[in-house]
């Protein structure tokens, strides 16, 4: 579903990726774990869409499709959702219409017909129950004076209620008090699906013990630097990053 | 002869030939006179003069402009009437089709008590003691070129009493229509509320102009609150895109007053616009809200003035503008507290917002303090939109184009979320949100 090659990209002149390989299919959870500034968000923006990076090499394929072709709107309606790690503030537009224009721009995308107001109150309703969200929470502006953990649920609200093929989960978990992680790894899995791929970015092992991944990936400094299984993961937590940085800054560089 | 100069000697010629001037009680002529007079000495203003430094009149001065002659109720101004619905046409209002009062569609029956809404003209006819307590009392004609040419033509317009303790429900709509005529026409609304001790009303000045139209609107409002009345005032102006629109609204505040003023400038090719408040007694509340918005070539200035005369007084005061295309905005807010009003508290805010790299704004806030036990704050800025919030809401689907405008509209809305009556909050919502559609539904043919 999702194929990443030699992906090089750079921002205000300053390169973070530098050669990312990384092939996703349909029904997989990866993780992607590495020490800060490694360019997990840089990846997670790159592969959204996002203007402020570069990319100066190498390519992503996606069902079939070049990804960096698209705008954000059209990799969104292709099925494409990013969970922000630092999710916007936006005074004055209310969730409920955005969250509305947003489903309805998939939908429509999609050939379905637009949901009109009681079907979308429907479609929320049963959704707002997966993260525990308070309905009042529709009626404020899009995250507008939210706590941290209002805004990552909102994040995995929107994601259930988008309904996306590819879901990219940058930190979800920071900042989560142990319940607050429970309410939104529940959500998370809920979404696990045979057609459902997830990249879930993390700095912790702690989450992974809730959402399992099928594979675990480790980014440092613009590369993925080693995989494995879920153990890997574990192993990480045990030894710390160093562990890393050390095998990486011995060994000759593989892929410059 | 310089064209500003030939262009004065076009008004003044006007005034001499004016067959009506002698309409209204004998102390209106000597006002009139004066005026006139001052505008002789005063010319239009030049970018050379510190209160016109951003705005360049000349666009108005190319055209002959003269007054329309009255058909108030032809088939053209009641399809411009029904046009204006979009604005909502409350039970209390007075309607006026480029310049002339038009009793048929107005109404004012609904009013009762001793309130009064007349025409201006009808006024004079009556000539009640407090037109001539209040009329050209306050705005200044001495050294406002366009207030002056104003006073010496003003014959029509709206006027509005409200009594002692008398409260009126629903809003009040003065609205100025201005219909297709081939010459190029001129009119000079000049607008009276007073409001007495303790009354209360909500008062809507709308000015609308049918596209394309030509013509010149040199407006004057003067407000008069009495201690303790509570006067809700909202001004909306969408006139033609080939119009001007020159006017000035001035408030006269007395104790414990609440003067709330929102002004929405949507259209016109220039629209300059003052909002001046006095408050001479104490404990006074005033409340200065504005939107801006403008696009292509439009010209749309904003000045205020808050003078704080006497202790205790607060004032608040937020003006926004959108800028786009290759738009002009100019925002001017002076606070002026005086030495004689300790105690007062102000806070004055601008915020602007470019939504192209070619339009431009000037924002000048400015404080003059004569006490020193006061609390004050002014701030401007000019930004574009949040490029994190662009992305995010992209991000989930929504398109370039509806992304923008979604934002642009949040921006605008803490001005319209600020308005008390529900039924003037919905409607001027929607002509904003109608304005901003166009606006990119332009943008995108264009790009
Ligand atoms: N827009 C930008 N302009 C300049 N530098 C950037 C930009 N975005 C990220 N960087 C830099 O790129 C590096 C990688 O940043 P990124 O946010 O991708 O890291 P991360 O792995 O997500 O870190 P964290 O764990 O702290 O979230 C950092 O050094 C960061 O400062
Ligand atoms: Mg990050």
């Amino acid at each position: 579903m999702l194929e990443i090659k030699n992906l090089h990209a750079s921002a205000a002149k300053k390169s973070i990726l530098r050669g990312i390989n990384l092939s996703v299919r349909v029904g997989e959870v990866h993780a992607v774990m590495g020490p800060n500034g490694s360019g997990k968000s840089t990846l997670a923006h790159v592969l959204s869409g996002r203007e402020t990076y570069q990319v100066t090499a190498g390519e992503v394929i996606y069902e079939g499709k070049n990804l960096l072709e698209m705008s954000p709107e059209e990799r969104a309606r292709e099925g494409i959702f990013l969970a922000f790690q630092y999710p916007v503030e936006i005074p004055g537009v209310s969730t409920t219409y955005f969250l509305k224009a947003a489903v309805n721009a998939v939908r429509k995308h999609r050939g379905l017909e637009e949901l009109d107001a009681m079907d979308f109150l429907a479609l929320v309703k049963e959704k707002m129950k997966w993260v525990e969200m308070e309905q009042e929470l529709l009626n404020r502006s899009i995250n507008d004076g939210f706590s941290g953990g209002e805004k990552k649920r909102n994040e995995v609200f929107q994601m259930a209620v988008l309904d996306p093929k590819l879901a990219i989960l940058d930190e979800t978990d920071s900042g989560l008090d142990i319940d607050a992680l429970k309410i939104v790894a529940q959500g998370v899995n809920a979404l696990r699906s045979e057609e459902r791929a997830m990249i879930v970015i993390t700095h912790y092992q702690r989450l992974l013990n809730y959402i399992v991944p099928d594979f675990v990936h480790v980014l440092y400094d613009g590369r993925i630097v080693k995989s494995g299984g879920k153990e890997l993961a574990e192993e990480l937590e045990a030894r710390g990053y160093d562990w890393v940085k050390e095998g990486v800054e011995a060994a000759p560089q593989a892929n410059a | 002869m310089n064209q500003a100069l030939a262009e004065k000697d076009h008004y003044l010629s006007i005034f001499e030939r004016c067959d009506q001037r002698g309409a209204g009680p004998a102390w209106v002529q000597p006002l009139r006179q004066d005026a006139i007079s001052r505008f002789a000495v005063l010319g239009f203003p030049t970018t050379k003069d510190e209160e016109w430094k951003y705005t360049n009149v000349s666009p108005i001065l190319q055209f002959p402009f003269r007054p329309a002659p009255p058909e108030t109720e032809g088939s053209a101004a009641i399809a411009a009437v029904e046009r204006a619905t979009a604005i909502g046409l409350p039970l209390h209002r007075l309607v006026f089709v480029n310049g002339h009062y038009a009793p048929r569609l107005s109404s004012v029956q609904g009013l009762r008590g001793r309130v009064r809404a007349s025409s201006l003209r009808d006024a004079f006819a009556e000539a009640p003691d407090s037109l001539k307590a209040h009329l050209a009392r306050y705005a200044d004609h001495k050294t406002h070129a366009f207030v002056a040419l104003n006073t010496a033509f003003m014959e029509e317009g709206a006027y509005l009493y409200v009594p002692k303790g008398a409260i009126v429900e629903e809003p009040v709509l003065f609205l100025f229509l201005s219909i297709g005529s081939a010459a190029a026409a001129v009119s000079y609304p000049r607008n009276l509320i007073v409001a007495g001790q303790g009354s209360q009303v909500t008062v809507v000045e709308a000015y609308l102009g049918s596209p394309g139209a030509v013509y010149l609107t040199n407006g004057v409002t003067e407000i008069a609150a009495g201690e303790d009345a509570v006067v809700d005032h909202y001004k909306l102006v969408e006139e033609s895109d080939a119009a001007f629109h020159v006017a000035t609204q001035q408030a006269r505040l007395e104790r414990s007053a609440n003067f709330v003023s929102h002004l929405i400038l949507l259209g016109g090719a220039l629209v300059r616009n003052d909002v001046n408040a006095v408050l001479e007694g104490e404990g006074i509340e005033c409340t200065l809200n504005g939107l801006f918005m403008a696009t292509d070539r439009q010209h749309v200035d904003s000045h205020t003035r808050i003078d704080h005369v006497r202790p205790h007084g607060c004032s608040r005061e937020l003006y926004k503008g959108i800028l786009s295309g290759g738009a002009r905005g100019v925002f001017n807010g002076k606070i002026y507290v005086h030495k004689s009003a300790p105690k007062t508290d102000a806070k004055q805010t601008n915020k602007n917002l470019l939504l192209s790299e070619e339009a431009l704004v000037d924002t000048k806030p400015q404080l003059e303090i004569y006490n020193n036990d006061v609390k004050c704050t002014h701030g401007s800025t000019i930004g574009q939109l949040d490029q994190d919030a662009l992305f995010y809401l992209r991000a989930r689907g929504i398109g370039l184009a509806e992304a923008r405008n979604l934002l642009t509209y949040a921006f605008a809305s803490e001005i319209i979320r600020g308005i008390k009556v529900a039924s003037i909050r919905d409607q001027l919502d929607r002509m904003v949100r109608t304005r901003l559609e166009n606006q990119f539904r332009a943008k995108e043919r264009g790009s």
